[in-house]
């Protein structure tokens, strides 16, 4: 370990990390621009200068300059001083000081260090230069007067999310930031870039002229667009979700999220249930609490608890599912299932529905199988996580499914969903390629699950894990992509039917044919709406989607930003979402309406707050008292041996900018739809 | 002064054949495999002992670059590269292109030994784009020594593989920088990269590579041949061997010669390009080392020697030794102005102080080439100067300042001039807003 000496603090740091690593490490503030730790180190803001001894008699940037033992660094030397204020005289020439008008202004990286390391004044009489702005697409504004060429824009888009549509044109003073063609970035994580930004270059288009950070309330919050339960911050006013940004957590999300999942949430203050709805002559009109509830009483009053089902929908927090699930209980009824897409999970063991590698271990995975998933439009950090294997050399992957672009080179094995067998019976040179790697893993995505023959390739799949080393002491590698934030949570506390209970296809068939009078949908939109058949249907949810528009009754519910809920991630970790606005008009929380419901209906629920709520989460299911953590599953037979049909397998989502009644109702996400999937479907269409 | 037996580049005025037969004549190829069979330790300590400096502009010295080219290649099979520096942009410096043009066996000769010494079985010869005829020249003289197997799978008969790639670059003054130069040839945009990791340690494809000036791989067989001892009996110490220079500007015959190191500058200009204009005292300022090195007054051209260490102690450097000279006709402020412009122009804006502030250097130039400026402005010139100098990735940006700081160190006293005539003759233009009459 190199001994070294910063500002006359005798340290020891680890080898191999660099003079600003350092720095940091001792407690020292070294500006920068260009640098930023998840990406490679361009070197050129030359804001981090630090005076290093021995070595030429110039200050160094300090983001490049590896320890090495017996270096004297000075970070707040004369030298030093004035170096960096040389630098930010420099870009501050050519910058508009636009501060006033700029969306970026109090979170601005340019702003913060200019107070504290620049001057009052500027020696600057020339012209500033001014530069065009470049179309990045719906969601990125630009105002590339501001941008001081600091490249971390340039690096994500190559480095991270592995399309290199940003670059540097031209040279010198006429050096500009463009997206060559000027198309949007065909990204699922093309945002952050705006994060990146240290200045007011790349903006967020939607946010633009919204709001000035110190207006906002902050609520730090899980994510619920995909089933990765990404940590974001809640940004609102008043009642409005102004705008959504990643939080930190090294585990899942790093610092990125993707582009549905800060922009979808334009849509919570649209299409919104807020009040009761009744159908009356086959329209829904307005109501009120006491008119629905009275209505629903009279109905289930006159119905069987055999002939009720409810299935609880994606996004549903578990509070809510649990509610349901004990109301149905109490009413006799065991027909529940949270499979909307007739995923053929059980629940008997808990490893046969979740990511068991973990998604920040997937990287070290040297060989990793995809079956019949798309991760770049189911979960796009899980690809970033592939990614970056690919990129560290580490990760080889291959896809057994439709052809899809994971912005990496895979190795393509058709779609023939029967080649599984061969590969669990080593008949295929797959066979040989898993069980020499020494982290192989392999993931299922929902287009091999929601299958009929589903149960057959978890039996297919076990067996490779099996035979070919995927289940070792220290790793696990078998997984399972949810699309579904609420699904794990739902298997977890067994919202599935219980003995001569109803599955979701039972459940439609029997609506169909007649045999179930009452259907609750808590949330549940994805299903085939017609064939509830004349079925009374209970809608209860926050958007007018398709679900409220088959309803006979509409309870209005919250959406994941107005409720704290607890959600299970497809790594089966357990997660809170935090409240930060309340529902509008009179919808409330989820667990509330249930538990009010089930007073009316006789079969009273005994809780009575959300902590109550929480200790029956727990009584059910103790790893729900484990905020935070993953907990160990134990491996154990599951799946069942059948045929696989050879009817090819699909991708679960087909349109990656609207997956849910949020996204669907947001006009962002449509403006991305349109540009985006149809410039896709073009260069589809173009390659074919 | 220089004998024409010591002469290194014998056809540098192209009286001769440039071709084999012509470089046959002059002893280019002479039996190279006797150079190969010293090893490559001896090489390296021969060319060491000469006191050879790269003669690219910076003057490190040759023997110690080519000894940190990895020796143990037991636990790296990476291969060895060594590249040619043949980008020469430097404005007023033209010395490898007549080494291309009418010695290209001599470089295509220096490859082979100290591609050898450092292990190298490729040379890359990165050539500036503009150099159509010199390429031209050099493809043949390439494919001339294929053929008579002085390169290729069997070099000269010594075992040795060695292969010459000539590359063309595309116009880019920065791509003689080189790690921008390793950028370009490896097809990406020419950007200088971070140092460390060097390229001998990390340079083409992330391979050992040492990048050389035409020059100095040029001279390495002959010093080879002719003992170090030889080569390092020219000039002074730490500044030794012979060397060409680059006489250009109010001279009577603007001339390429080669002599000895440290030759004085008058010698120098009076011997081989016929004088100043109008006699020395008609001599206003030299640039002594092209473009990017700070110009000297009349007063220390008189007696300054032209090596590394005594430029240096005169505040400005060999370079290139690209001497431009300026007779007293010269608006140097202007002169000076235009180099500004010129590293505005090729400066690649990657890193900040070069990217903002050579077009702030130049802007401040312009204005003082018209005397529209205010006296504080040239400590403002100067200061803005330091600040960009020793701040930057790569040294583009030292040698667009060094020019600016030449000419206030010197010529303080003609902007001054320049300012106070303008505020007094336009008073009522240009003085009024800024002090107004009450």
């Amino acid at each position: 370990m190199p001994k070294i000496i910063i500002d006359d603090l005798d340290m020891e740091v680890p080898e191999g990390i660099t003079v600003l690593q350092a720095c940091e490490l001792a407690g020292k503030e070294i500006p920068r621009f260009c640098y930023h730790e998840r990406l490679s180190i361009a070197g050129n803001c030359r804001m981090c200068l630090v005076e290093v001894s021995p070595g030429p008699p110039k200050p160094a940037a300090s983001c490049a300059l590896p320890v090495g033992d017996g270096m004297n660094i000075k970070t707040n030397s004369e030298m030093v001083k004035k170096a960096r204020n040389g630098v930010m005289e420099f870009l501050l020439i050519n910058h508009p000081l636009d501060c006033p008008i700029c969306d970026q202004g109090g979170e601005c990286d340019l702003q913060d260090q200019a107070m504290a390391y620049g001057q009052d004044n500027s020696r600057y009489r020339e012209d500033k230069r001014a530069v065009k702005e470049k179309y990045m697409g719906p969601l990125i504004k630009t105002i590339m007067t501001r941008c001081i060429h600091c490249t971390r824009c340039v690096r994500f888009a190559t480095e991270i999310a592995g399309v290199p549509e940003i670059g540097m044109l031209g040279r010198g003073e006429h050096a500009e930031i463009t997206t060559y063609l000027e198309k949007s970035l065909n990204s699922e994580l093309s945002a952050n870039v705006i994060d990146l930004c240290p200045v007011g270059a790349l903006t967020s288009k939607p946010y633009a002229f919204v709001s000035r950070p110190w207006e906002l309330k902050k609520t730090e919050s899980i994510d619920v667009f995909d089933a990765l339960g990404s940590a974001i911050r809640v940004d609102s006013r008043q009642t409005e979700v102004l705008r959504v940004l990643p939080r930190l957590n090294e585990d899942i999300n790093e610092e990125w999220i993707t582009d549905k999942s800060r922009f979808a949430v334009d849509g919570l203050s649209r299409q919104r249930l807020d009040r009761p709805y009744l159908r009356f002559d086959g329209k829904l009109k307005e109501s009120t609490w006491a008119e629905v509830f009275d209505l629903i009483k009279s109905r289930f009053s006159k119905t069987d608890g055999d002939r009720i089902a409810a299935i609880a929908g994606n996004q549903c927090d578990a509070e809510s599912m649990i509610a349901l699930k004990n109301l149905m209980t109490n009413l006799g009824s065991n027909n529940i299932d949270c499979r909307q897409d007739g995923a053929k999970l059980s629940s008997e063991c808990r490893s046969s529905y979740l990511f068991n590698t973990t998604i920040s271990n997937l990287e070290f995975s040297d060989a990793v199988l995809l079956v019949g998933t798309n991760p770049r439009m189911e979960a796009p950090l899980i690809n970033t996580r592939l990614r970056r294997g690919w990129m560290t050399d580490t990760t080889k992957v291959a896809v057994l499914g439709p052809k899809i672009d994971l912005t990496f080179p895979v190795d393509y094995c058709g779609n023939d969903p029967r080649k599984l067998r061969s590969i669990a019976e080593g008949l295929d040179p797959l066979s040989s390629t898993l069980s020499e790697a020494v982290r192989p893993s392999i993931i299922l995505g929902m287009g091999a699950l929601t299958r009929s023959d589903g149960s057959a390739i978890l039996h297919f799949a076990r067996t490779i894990a099996e035979e070919y080393g995927l289940i070792k002491d220290d790793w696990n590698g078998f997984n399972v992509l949810h699309t579904a934030a609420a699904r794990v949570a739902g298997m977890d506390m067994g919202f599935l039917p219980s003995i001569g209970g109803l599955d979701i296809e039972g459940i439609l068939s029997g609506a169909s044919a007649g045999t179930i009078d009452i259907v609750y949908l808590l949330g549940a939109d994805e299903i085939d709406m017609s064939r509830l058949g004349d079925a009374f249907v209970i809608y209860q949810g926050h958007h007018g989607d398709a679900g409220a528009n088959r309803a006979d009754v509409i309870l209005p519910g919250a959406a994941f930003t107005e409720k704290n809920g607890t959600y299970v991630n497809t790594e089966g970790r357990v997660q809170l979402a935090k409240q930060a606005t309340q529902p509008p008009g009179d919808a409330k929380e989820d667990w509330k309406i249930i538990r009010a419901l089930s007073d009316l209906l006789g079969a009273g629920l005994d809780f009575t707050t959300l902590g109550d709520v929480r200790a029956r989460l727990v009584e059910e299911n103790s790893l729900f008292d484990h905020v935070g953590d993953i907990l160990s599953s134990s491996w154990d037979d599951f799946g069942s041996y059948g045929e696989i049909l050879g009817q090819e397998f699909e991708c679960p989502i087909s349109n990656y900018y609207m997956t849910c009644s949020i996204s669907r109702a947001s006009q962002t996400m449509a403006e991305c739809s349109k540009e985006l999937f149809s410039q896709s479907k073009e260069e589809n269409a173009a390659d074919a | 002064m220089l004998t024409d037996k010591d002469r290194i580049f014998k056809n540098l005025y192209g009286r001769d054949d440039w071709n084999l037969k012509g470089a046959l004549k002059r002893g280019v190829w002479d039996d190279t495999a006797k150079l190969l069979s010293l090893g490559r330790e001896k090489l390296i300590d021969e060319i060491k002992e000469s006191g050879l400096r790269g003669r690219g502009g910076a003057g490190f010295p040759t023997g110690m670059k080519w000894s940190f080219m990895p020796k143990d290649d037991s636990r790296d099979d990476r291969p060895h590269y060594l590249v040619v520096n043949a980008d020469e942009s430097e404005p007023g410096t033209c010395k490898d292109r007549e080494i291309l043009r009418y010695d290209p066996h001599l470089l295509i000769e220096g490859c082979l030994v100290s591609g050898f010494a450092m292990g190298a079985n490729v040379a890359y010869i990165y050539i500036r784009g503009e150099f159509y005829s010199e390429a031209s020249h050099l493809r043949t003289a390439i494919e001339e020594a294929y053929e008579s197997g002085y390169i290729g799978n069997n070099a000269c008969g010594s075992g040795w593989k060695f292969d010459v790639y000539l590359h063309r670059g595309a116009g880019a003054y920065i791509c003689g920088e080189e790690t921008a130069l390793l950028e370009s040839l490896e097809g990406k945009k020419g950007q200088p990269r971070l140092k460390p990791p060097f390229p001998a340690a990390c340079g083409l494809y992330g391979c050992p590579t040492t990048v050389n000036n035409v020059e100095t791989i040029a001279v390495a067989p002959t010093i080879i041949r002719r003992g170090a001892s030889w080569f390092n009996s020219f000039g002074r110490e730490n500044n030794t061997g012979t060397k060409i220079f680059s006489i250009s500007g109010h001279v009577n015959t603007p001339c390429n010669v080669e002599e000895v190191m440290g030759v004085p500058l008058r010698d120098l200009i009076d011997k081989h390009a016929g004088g100043v204009k109008g006699g020395w005292n008609n001599l206003l300022a030299v640039i002594p080392g092209g473009s990017s090195t700070p110009c000297l007054s009349k007063s220390i051209c008189d007696d300054v020697l032209m090596d590394f260490d005594s430029l240096k102690e005169h505040n400005s450097g060999l370079g290139t030794a690209a001497v431009i000279v300026m007779d007293k006709s010269t608006d140097i402020v202007e002169a000076i102005s235009r180099l500004s412009h010129f590293y505005r122009h090729e400066s690649c804006g990657q890193c900040t102080p070069c990217r903002e502030g050579m077009g702030w250097v130049y802007r401040v130039m312009q204005r003082l080439v018209s005397g529209e400026a205010d006296v504080s402005e040239i400590d403002m010139l100067w200061e803005l100067t330091k600040q960009i100098e020793g701040h930057t990735i790569c040294a583009l940006a030292d040698g667009g300042v060094w020019p600016v700081q030449g000419l206030i160190r010197h010529f303080r006293p003609e902007l001054e001039r320049r300012i106070i005539s303008r505020k007094t003759s336009n008073s009522n233009l240009i003085s009024k807003p800024e002090t107004p009459v009450l």
